[in-house]
């Protein structure tokens, strides 16, 4: 998958867990910019992540997480 | 709510909570209720999706949300918080990672047994505390352990973690069979059932302190919403079944009863076998079954005169068998042994009967099913009828919505209404509330939802409790004739507030004793009671919900007076007409108790 299909993907992701279609991601976005991105939300996200795209995130890979950058990236990583 | 059924999807129901919650808190009728949930691990969005089970069972929950991990310190050191929170329900959300006292190799046999005792009497020190806030408390048991140091002999030596977990269920569940109010939920057969692998994520528990991977939450809120919402009368009760390839495989009316399949002989007969013997015993446990086929009846019947059916038919309550629309004959179904249609779940393995009753009847709860191997599957996980309470009425319940069905055809064979009640040589006896019957009353007020003038609910302490106050008249009903005994079916809370003067609190009456003047021998019973304490003038109330409209007048029907209503139909009545006071009830005789 590219860069711009997983963009596509997570962004998607973030709409339908804040119930927000209008919802436009950058690379860096954070929790800041959101107003229900709290911890608790982190987990579904990465849940949601997780089943999106096949994969389990270890502690190593969800520990510096700081941006939607980082995520991306992450993906990348893992689904190279 | 489709979504949120069983078999649901996890996945889907995490990430559309917002939207989901949005739809569902915009349903009418929503029943408000206080649940606490105390702490082991994190609880965040274990509340989050509970609230969605819940709203999906009718229950508008308000949430008291304990401190991370502090559920012993919430319960046993109160500040004052949970107490005044007043909760409904209470529910200890822990797990193996909160046992204190797990064995080590290094420990005597001794020290092991020390370190059970030890942790049994911390648990029985929290649940007796619990229990001092009067409300149902849901307590999870234990999960088995990630891991097993010893392998299989971790069950068998008692310094195995298996070993020590399975003997503290063993004693949560002893707890919980003789404590009332008291409901273990069982987290050890939920992690069992999604695998232990699955159930625990080391690096979910790590990185969030959650002790179960997140993505099972949906799982584990469904099972303890399905405990509250049996407590709170929210099970369903009957079940609708069509036959051809439900029951049985093969279409009787082309096959005939020796040509469908069922019994030993095949794969597929043992497996319908199989699910006929679950729903036998779902009949013991007091579900209705009915039966709903496109067919001749007297060639449906048939399939039940096998030898190896297990189903016979008098296991049924009505039995429709014809050519008539399906939701037509439900809906019939329904009124017959007046229910509901929203206490119906309708099996049948036709997905485009299932779509017409979906549209056509949207109470009635219409499970997907596949294969006939799966259907015990689809019928049990979805906890339509999880036990929380079992009274020896409900044991009897078949049986007696058959002597009702009897009563039905004799009412037929009279022209006068009256005469028909005395030929069915009816008494009632009625008494005040006591020990021995509370367990069914408290079940009686918390489920009925017909003839209930005010919908209130009262939990088994706060049922207690009125029988040790003066200044509350309670009764109840039982009602007996020549078909049988109906048990307990009315209940009656009255408390004195000025001088001579009571107010009704609570009236209730199961659906299935309507018509038969038990009310107004309820009601001749009342007045006594109040002449002899000096009252006289009762006040009634009458509060609309969507299910007591049958009620509005009631008060009106057995002599008292409207004497207001405001904007939202909440009506008020009074009764002072005790001079020359008549009893009401003229079709038997009444045993005081």
């Amino acid at each position: 998958m590219d860069s711009n299909a997983i963009f596509e993907a997570v962004q998607q992701i973030f709409r339908d867990n804040f119930d927000d279609e209008e919802l436009v991601l950058t690379r860096e976005t954070c929790a800041d910019d959101i107003e229900d991105w709290d911890s608790l939300e982190q987990i579904n996200l990465l849940t949601a992540i997780e089943k999106k795209f096949g994969l389990k995130f270890g502690l190593a890979d969800v520990r510096d997480l700081q941006n939607v950058g980082d995520l991306l990236d992450l993906i990348e990583r893992m689904t190279a | 709510m489709q979504t949120l059924e069983y078999p649901f999807d996890s996945g889907l129901i995490l990430q559309k909570k917002r939207s989901l919650k949005r739809q569902l808190a915009a349903q009418e009728g929503l029943v408000p209720k206080k649940v606490a949930i105390l702490s082991g691990s994190t609880i965040g969005e274990i509340k989050n999706i509970l609230e969605l089970f819940l709203l999906n069972a009718g229950i508008q929950p308000e949430f008291y949300v304990g401190g991370y991990a502090l559920y012993y310190e919430n319960i046993l050191f109160d500040d004052g918080s949970l107490a005044a929170f007043q909760p409904d329900i209470l529910y200890i959300h822990t797990s193996s990672k909160n046992i204190v006292n797990l064995p080590t190799q290094a420990d005597s046999p001794q020290q092991v047994e020390e370190k059970f005792s030890a942790e049994c009497a911390r648990w029985q020190t929290l649940w007796n505390a619990a229990a001092k806030f009067g409300c149902p408390v849901i307590q999870n048991n234990f999960e088995l352990p990630g891991y097993r140091l010893m392998g299989s002999m971790d069950a068998v030596d008692t310094h195995g973690h298996v070993n020590f977990i399975n003997r503290l269920n063993t004693m949560t569940a002893e707890y919980a069979a003789k404590t009332p109010n008291f409901y273990m939920h069982d987290l050890a057969y939920l992690a069992a059932s999604v695998g232990l692998d699955n159930w625990f994520s080391p690096t979910v528990w790590y990185a969030y302190k959650y002790a179960m991977d997140t993505q099972y939450i949906p799982v584990l809120c469904h099972s303890v919403a399905n405990i509250i919402k049996s407590l709170f009368g929210k099970n369903k009760k009957s079940v609708v079944l069509d036959l051809d390839n439900t029951l049985w495989g093969g279409v009787i009316g082309d096959d005939g009863p020796e040509g469908i399949v069922l019994g030993k002989e095949t794969p597929a007969g043992m497996a319908y076998s199989e699910f006929q013997q679950y729903l036998k015993e779902l009949s013991r446990l007091g579900v209705l079954l009915n039966v709903c086929s496109k067919n001749e009846e007297e060639m449906a019947k048939k399939g039940f005169e096998r030898a190896d059916s297990i189903l016979k038919l008098d296991d049924f309550v009505c039995f429709k068998a014809n050519w008539e629309p399906k939701h037509r004959n439900i809906a019939a179904i329904a009124q017959q042994i007046n229910l509901l249609p929203d206490s119906f779940v309708f099996m049948d393995d036709n997905p485009a009967e299932r779509e017409i009753v979906r549209r056509e009847l949207p109470g009635v709860t219409v499970p997907e099913l596949t294969a006939p191997e799966m259907y015990i599957r689809a019928l049990d996980k979805a906890g339509y009828f999880e036990v929380t309470t079992l009274s020896a009425d409900d044991k009897k319940r078949n049986e007696m919505y058959k002597q009702n069905a009897q009563r039905a055809a004799l009412e037929q064979s009279f022209g006068n209404y009256e005469d028909y009640l005395k030929s069915l040589e009816m008494h009632c006896e009625i008494g005040a509330f006591d020990q021995a019957h509370a367990e069914r009353i408290t079940q009686l007020i918390n489920k009925t939802n017909q003839f209930n003038l005010t919908t209130r609910r009262y939990t088994a302490a706060e049922v207690e409790a009125l029988m040790n106050d003066d200044q509350y008249i309670t009764l109840y009903g039982r009602l007996v004739d020549k078909f049988g005994d109906n048990g307990i079916v009315t209940a009656l809370i009255a408390h004195k507030t000025a001088p001579g003067e009571a107010d009704i609190d609570l009236w209730i009456m199961s659906c299935r004793t309507f018509k038969r003047q038990l009310e107004h021998a309820m009601f001749d019973r009342l007045v006594a009671v109040c002449a002899e304490q000096g009252i006289r003038k009762i006040n009634g109330f009458y509060y609309p919900t969507a299910k007591n409209l049958p009620v509005k007048d009631f008060y009106a029907t057995i002599g008292f007076e409207k004497v207001a209503e405001d904007e939202q139909g909440n009506r008020t009545f009074a009764f002072t007409g005790f001079d020359g006071y008549q009893p009401q009830c003229t079709v038997m005789e009444t045993v005081l108790l």
